[in-house]
């Protein structure tokens, strides 16, 4: 997507405060949040080729670092974020070496296990994470003094660290080591044989998507002042994941067009709809028999078929 | 107008709409705003659907109004999980802005909520959410609970076992999170006061597919086994175990077989004795007439979720005829909602603590099978229990909260 | 720790025994299905579910436990057939767009059950003359579990022979091995993969049904079986059914066990030992296909 459209909807998103209340901005942040979410795990899905569905770990263990650094020393977010995200980072690094030793269904299955052996710890060591009670009583950041409690300046915070964190992913995938990468996901053999180091580039991969859901979940944790194990529950990687496909896979806005989709049918949709989670299955249905490769794709194929017959 | 255009502006116009039209206000005049914090998805839809239930019966009676001001009713769906709580509570208060919210279901949802509640000054009424500290260590002055606390209704169960039913030992087993750990707590601390001894504690998973591992390790040389499940779990474990032919009696807390869920069960429920601050059996015309009711209207006895949130509305009427009607100064109604005097609902006559939470009837009852169907018989009374049974509360307060291993299990076996 | 009864012993590996025949009847229709046509149907587990309910409502109305099974396997069937036909189909070769299939379909399926049959948890009843219990060395053991793992030994069977002695076995294991080369000699792949689908949405009704009277049927028995499918058929091997039937076993064994014994792990027990065989042997114990 190229950088003006990128700028507008940027410019967009900052004056949605402008039109809409409170309950809406915070819709937004929370959107803001799943987007971020989905654009770490696209740099897996999207651009390796590597189907992961125990994503929510990283998200969740930033996030319980960040609340269980405050809780247990009073660690201001200064310095508890960049450790939180250190953790993290330093635990996407040890299970990469457990997850890269297969990929396909292997690699599902062990990124699924290893998300599922994270919830069960975060239930059962309840010492640090308190258990199903989760930790409450969490602070939000104050940076250069400004409080962020308010609806609109947390917005605010999430949009500047959304767009950092979009322009940073795009440029990690639009590198070169993004171009070698994408290679690895088309045709790894080749790749081998043209001399890359196949593993270590999905290994970096793996690291750096990690981060990013850390920075996800720390604005998470920001947002709601609360964790609780269910963000690491299966269903959390699940509903990524599939935010990272109904939105399309192939392209940096893919995953945010998927993470709004699945965040207002979940929070605005749900208000009108009873059976809303029926509705998101047949979404996600029609979206597959219509637009396989994803809305993004399938909704530029549309304009295009549109734009042409307008010719 | 190019048929691009026009498609476009008409998009632009429904999605503006979509994002700016408010509910209907059926109301002439300003109506009371109640929230409604309810489960309708997944695992937890029953319980959520019983709370509906309740506060629907209860604005029937009243015919919508409630002191002198017509109710609107916002049904706010969570999906029974702790963000969607906060967010629909989020929903409830900045863009509904009711006065008052009704629920949530799960105390997971109640704690997530629970520092929003406070910060927006949003007065609650919980009707079920159990959590021990929301009463005690995290008190919230916008948080009034018309239920109990989880151990409030097992100290009188650990009394009635060792007192009255004479064990002496007790093999535990309850769904590992925190609801459980708190009632298997309060179990604990009331019988081995009375002299019991809980030899065996087993904490099978939330979501463990088969009990039939933990039935095979239950011990056979107790007198009793205490069952702390809520639930589906409370179905599936006490249908393993009498599967397995263990005769063993049975001794739970309220919501493992509570009448929500007991209606589902067969002849393994017979002969448990749980405790709770109602029971369908309780004898009173208050409480025969509510029976009835819910009978009528929904097929099945009340327990204690339709109870819960019935009995939020009486709270809630009390409260609003204390101010007047004037639910709109947040403080006195919150004055009133947390000193309301006796309140008499289909439970009995009960009162709020200085904490928020009930000071009430426990009744022990026994599962029963009278007309063809399974009830819960009301064998005894334990008048007026508040949250720290016959405790201190300063000490108690002073004291962790109860988990796995709080208190100390000092006669396991094993 | 070992000095527990005798008792103890032969209790736990009877339940062992039971949950991995129960393991088998849930995950041999997942097995197959991806073995042959490569998709990790995700919907499996609410196969498996509205199996249950199905079962429920046909015994409700009076019919004996063996047309429950008949009639929900059938049904689950048709409705694995239809889906089959009219959305996996189109998927081939787009792995990721049969997750977000698959996945929406098991929404659908999950939340539909709710609003037909309610959100309430249901006990389904084993048939009359399973229920009670076999006593053994002082030990009672349900006979309806001690029948789960027969009729899991006579589906395995069945299957066995189904794949190894007919000629649309002999497909089958011909697409397992090699698809491209399967149509080249002309085999009907796409009847096929319809008539296998069907099969493994049947064996997924039928074991709800068999599943019901030990699990019962509640709104999330989808999402509480379908991981056990997975680990089943990942450990045991993707493409083997004799893996999917040896996993299944030695994951009842693992799971049982390892909640007596080490108790503080129950909520991982299952996902630490898949962790280890995957990352020392990625196709699983006895996979043909490489992972």
């Amino acid at each position: 997507m190229n950088r003006t459209a990128l700028i507008v909807c940027a410019v967009l998103a900052a004056l949605i405060p402008l039109v809409a209340g409170d309950y809406y901005i915070n819709l937004s942040s929370q959107i803001l949040i799943a987007a971020v979410f989905a654009l770490s795990l696209n740099l897996l899905v999207g651009y390796g080729g590597l189907t992961s569905l125990g994503h929510a770990a990283y998200m969740g263990v930033s996030a319980y670092l960040s609340g269980w650094l405050f809780l247990k020393f009073g660690m201001g977010h200064m310095l508890s974020a960049p450790l939180a995200l250190l953790g993290t980072t330093l635990m996407a690094a040890l299970f990469g070496l457990v997850a890269l030793r297969a990929s396909g269904i292997g690699f599902l299955m062990i990124t699924l296990a290893l998300g599922q052996v994270l919830w069960g710890l975060a239930f059962r060591w309840v010492t640090v994470t308190n258990g199903d009670n989760g930790l409450s009583g969490l602070t939000r950041p104050m940076p250069f003094g400004i409080d962020l409690t308010g609806a609109l300046p947390f917005y605010y915070f999430t949009l500047i660290i959304s767009i950092i964190s979009i322009v940073c992913i795009a440029a990690f995938a639009y590198s070169a080591f993004g171009a070698v990468l994408r290679g690895t996901r088309d045709q790894p053999r080749r790749m081998l044989a043209l001399g890359h180091n196949v593993w270590m580039v999905r290994y970096v991969t793996f690291i750096t998507a990690g981060f990013w859901s850390a920075v996800s979940g720390l604005l998470y944790v920001y947002y709601h002042k609360f964790i609780h194990p269910a963000a690491l529950a299966l269903t959390n990687s699940a509903e990524v994941l599939l935010m990272v496909i109904a939105g399309g896979t192939g392209t940096l806005i893919g995953p945010v067009v998927g993470a709004a989709v699945v965040v207002l049918l979940k929070n605005y949709v749900s208000a009108y709809v009873e059976r809303w989670t029926m509705l998101l299955g047949f979404v996600f249905l029609l979206i597959v028999l219509f637009m396989p490769d994803g809305l993004v794709p399938g909704v530029k194929r549309l304009w295009m078929r549109f734009a042409r017959r307008r010719a | 107008m190019s048929r691009r255009t026009f498609l476009a502006a008409t998009s632009a116009l429904a999605a503006s709409t979509a994002m700016t039209v408010p509910r209907w206000a059926l109301a002439q005049g300003a109506p009371l705003k109640v929230g409604f914090l309810t489960v309708r998805q997944g695992a937890l839809a029953a319980g959520g659907k019983q709370m509906e239930e309740g506060i629907q019966l209860f604005l029937k009676e009243r015919g919508g109004m409630i002191g002198g001001r017509k109710v609107e009713l916002i049904i706010a769906d969570t999906g029974g999980n702790p963000v969607g709580a906060k967010t629909k509570t989020q929903e409830l208060v900045e863009r509904d802005k009711v006065h008052v919210i009704i629920g949530p279901l799960a105390a997971f949802e109640a704690l997530a909520i629970d520092d929003y509640i406070g910060q927006s000054k949003t007065p609650i009424i919980s009707p079920s959410a159990a959590a021990e500290d929301l009463t005690q260590r995290k008190p919230n002055p916008w948080f009034v609970r018309v239920s109990c606390s989880s151990a409030q209704v097992n100290y009188p169960v650990g009394d009635y076992a060792a007192k009255t039913l004479g064990y002496k030992r007790v093999a535990v087993i309850a769904d590992d999170f925190a609801y459980g750990h708190e009632c298997v707590s309060g179990f604990q601390r009331a019988f081995e006061d009375a002299g019991g001894k809980v030899v065996q504690k087993l904490w099978p998973p939330l979501n463990v597919a088969d009990y039939g591992s933990y039935v095979g390790q239950l011990k056979t040389n107790v007198d009793a086994i205490y069952a702390g499940f809520a639930g589906a779990n409370g179905l599936r474990f006490l249908k393993q175990l009498r599967e397995y032919g263990i005769k063993t009696p049975v001794v739970g807390s309220g919501t493992t077989t509570d009448e929500g869920i007991l209606k589902q069960m067969g002849d393994e429920a017979l002969g448990v004795i749980s405790g709770s601050f109602y029971s369908a059996g309780i004898d009173s015309p208050e409480n025969k007439r509510f029976v009835a009711a819910v009978n009528k209207d929904y097929g099945a006895d009340p327990g204690y979720y339709t109870l819960g949130t019935y009995s939020a509305g009486v709270l809630l009427e009390m409260a609003v005829k204390a101010v007047g009607g004037k639910v709109e100064d947040k403080d006195a109604f919150m004055k009133a909602l947390r000193n309301p005097g006796a309140i008499n609902d289909p439970r009995g006559t009960w009162r709020i603590d200085g904490y928020g939470n009930p000071v009430e009837n426990i009744y022990i009852r026994k599962v029963e099978r009278k007309g063809g169907k399974l009830v819960n018989v009301v064998l005894k009374t334990y008048p007026n229990v508040s949250q720290f049974w016959t405790y201190n509360p300063k000490e108690f307060l002073a004291a962790p909260v109860y988990s796995r291993d709080v208190p100390a299990s000092k006669f396991l076996e094993p | 720790m070992f000095d527990k009864p005798l008792a103890f012993w032969l209790i736990q590996s009877l339940n062992s025994l039971s949950l991995g025949g129960l393991l088998f009847l849930l995950s041999a229709g997942f097995s197959l299905i991806f073995g042959l046509m490569r998709i990790a149907n995700l919907s499996h587990g609410a196969y498996f579910m509205l199996g249950a309910y199905i079962g429920l409502s046909v015994l409700r109305a009076g019919y004996s436990f063996g047309v429950a099974m008949v009639v929900a396997g059938l049904a689950v069937a048709l409705m694995g057939g239809l889906i089959e036909r009219f959305v996996i189909r189109r998927l081939a070769g787009n792995p990721l767009a049969q997750v977000l299939a698959t996945l929406g379909i098991a929404f659908i399926i999950a939340d539909g059950s709710l609003l037909v049959w309610t959100g309430d948890p249901q006990q389904l009843p084993s048939p009359e003359f399973l229920q009670g219990v076999f006593r053994l060395e002082g030990v009672a053991f349900p006979k309806y579990r001690v029948a789960v793992v027969g009729v899991a030994i006579v589906f395995a069977i069945g299957l066995w022979l189904l794949l190894e002695k007919t000629r649309i076995g002999a497909m089958i294991r011909a697409g397992v091995d090699d698809m491209e080369m399967a149509r080249g000699v002309g085999i009907p792949v796409s009847a096929l993969f319809t008539m296998v689908f069907c099969l493994g949405s049947f064996l997924a009704g039928v074991g709800g049904v068999l599943g019901g009277p030990i699990l019962s049927v509640y709104p999330g028995l989808d999402t509480d079986m379908l991981p056990l499918a997975l680990v089943v058929v990942i450990l045991g091997g993707v493409g083997s059914l004799g893996g999917a039937f040896v996993g299944s076993f030695i994951i009842g064994f693992i799971y049982t066990f390892g909640q007596t014994l080490f108790p503080d792990l129950a909520y991982m027990i299952l996902f630490l030992p898949m962790i280890i065989v995957l990352a020392i042997r990625p196709r699983g114990l006895f996979g043909r296909i490489g992972a």
